[in-house]
């Protein structure tokens, strides 16, 4: 089974069809031992930094994570979701930055490009073994972002250009992640999203 | 390899249904929104616009139906405009399934529902229709309502201007002047609203021949939104993204698996 870490970010139903045309079983919730047991844990995201990890944290999506991550089990972070698995974060930040859950220990700063946000369907560069990408490493995928982590962490990385590199997705052991939208990138993200419900 | 340039689709919708004909694909039901918005994804859609033309409250309630049959089924870019005033029409379109809100009007005679918006739910889902025309204002074009026949005192440049500081995340720009005539996007005017606004900028109005996509995208326009080229059949969506690879632009290839 797949969870679907409800916080209150986005609309999740149509995340949770494109997660079930992949033939899995998927509930969105926001009770903890549901998200803790699942098979995967998908964290999407869609808004600000400071105010997903708020969101996150109110339903202990922090800690939920990390367990995960030590007992081995699989999470994708889904755009910002995938931001705030970071240290930290600059968006409309202060003296201090945004604090994220940690996972990698790189910040998520703005993307230095004339036009923003990058929006739209660009290509990746695979970098190391990639389970996610496999069969669709020439694909396009749908991107909607301000700001990006610029430095590799992780076992396998995923790099895209948009006025400078910009890491477009990491694999490292259970926890995954994309800066696109998987859900909205058509036949080459409902593959991606394949592919990880697979390897778990 | 690069962000690619978008190629959206526009329908219009009204009580759940499609309306301009819709004449050369092979619909079972050309009138659905869903099969209609699945046939231009398959044929290569970057994104779908669904604009709402509804009159009543019970015509707009159907829409946010059609919002979630297509958004569970289409796994692209939704965007819907028409008749939105409030952050919590915003609302109940996200909720539905919408990933992006074009307004107009209502942002025109409030901007601060822009900044409302914004901070409520990210500049990223908030699209800024402006309906422009040639006229004598302070830079040569004006903002107009009403379909384009009333001037809405605006200065179109200006407007785009204080939209982006208020936090629109894309600029749609429908030149009044070209649409519907086929005989090219309005450059001058793509041109110069490219130089000030700051966010992604989609075009439309006056698609006609291929040429007429590529020198919109030269012009400045990061996408290409058109209705009735697509529509009647005049340029397959897959024919006008082969003619812009062919010509060296960055253009996404429906995937084939």
């Amino acid at each position: 089974m797949i969870a679907i870490l409800d916080y209150g970010s986005g609309n999740l139903r149509s995340a949770q069809r494109a997660f079930e045309a992949s033939g899995a079983d998927v509930v969105v919730t926001r009770d903890s031992s549901v998200a803790l047991s699942a098979k995967g844990l998908v964290v999407p995201g869609v808004g600000a930094f400071a105010a997903c990890m708020r969101g996150l944290m109110s339903v202990g999506g922090d800690d939920i994570v990390r367990k995960r991550k030590e007992a081995g089990n699989a999470t994708l972070g889904i755009c910002v979701g995938m931001q705030i698995l970071f240290r930290d974060g600059d968006e409309h930040a202060g003296a201090e930055l945004n604090k994220g859950v940690g996972i990698w220990q790189e910040s998520i700063t703005k993307i230095n490009a004339p036009v923003l946000p990058h929006m739209g369907w660009n290509t990746v560069d695979i970098v190391g073994n990639s389970t996610l990408f496999k069969g669709v490493e020439k694909e396009s995928f749908y991107f909607v972002h301000s700001y990006a982590a610029k430095n590799a962490v992780g076992k396998s990385q995923a790099w895209s250009t948009y006025g400078e590199k910009i890491l477009a997705a990491v694999e490292d052991g259970p926890v995954a992640a994309t800066q696109f939208h998987p859900e909205k990138s058509g036949a080459a993200g409902l593959k991606l999203i394949k592919n990880w419900v697979e390897s778990l | 390899m690069s962000l690619s340039i978008r190629i959206i689709p526009c329908l219009d919708v009204t009580d759940g249904r499609v309306v301009k004909g819709v004449n050369f694909i092979d619909l079972t039901d050309a009138g659905d929104p869903v099969e209609m918005a699945s046939t231009y994804n398959s044929e290569g859609a970057d994104e779908l616009t669904f604009l709402d033309i509804s009159a009543s409250s019970s015509g707009r309630e159907t829409t946010l139906d059609v919002v979630r049959k297509t958004a569970e089924q289409v796994f692209i870019p939704l965007t819907v405009g028409g008749g939105i005033r409030t952050v919590d029409d915003v609302d109940k379109l996200l909720r539905a399934g919408a990933d992006k809100i074009s307004i107009n009007t209502a942002a025109i005679e409030r901007p601060q529902l822009i900044a409302e918006i914004a901070d409520r739910f990210g500049s990223q889902v908030l699209v800024l229709s402006v309906d422009a025309r040639r006229a004598r204002s302070a830079s040569g074009f004006e903002v107009t309502t009403h379909g384009g026949r009333k001037s809405a005192e605006l200065d179109a440049l200006a407007w785009v201007e204080k939209a982006c500081q208020l936090g629109v995340g894309e600029i749609l720009l429908n030149s009044m002047d070209a649409d519907g005539t086929r005989a090219g996007y309005d450059i001058g005017m793509i041109e110069a609203v490219r130089k000030v606004a700051n966010v992604p900028l989609i075009a439309s109005g006056g698609a006609g021949s291929l040429q007429d996509f590529a020198r919109a995208l030269d012009a400045g326009a990061d996408a290409l939104l058109a209705a009735s080229v697509f529509h009647f059949g005049v340029h397959r969506i897959g024919d006008v993204k082969k003619y812009l690879r062919e010509q060296g632009y960055s253009v996404r290839m429906p995937a084939t698996f």
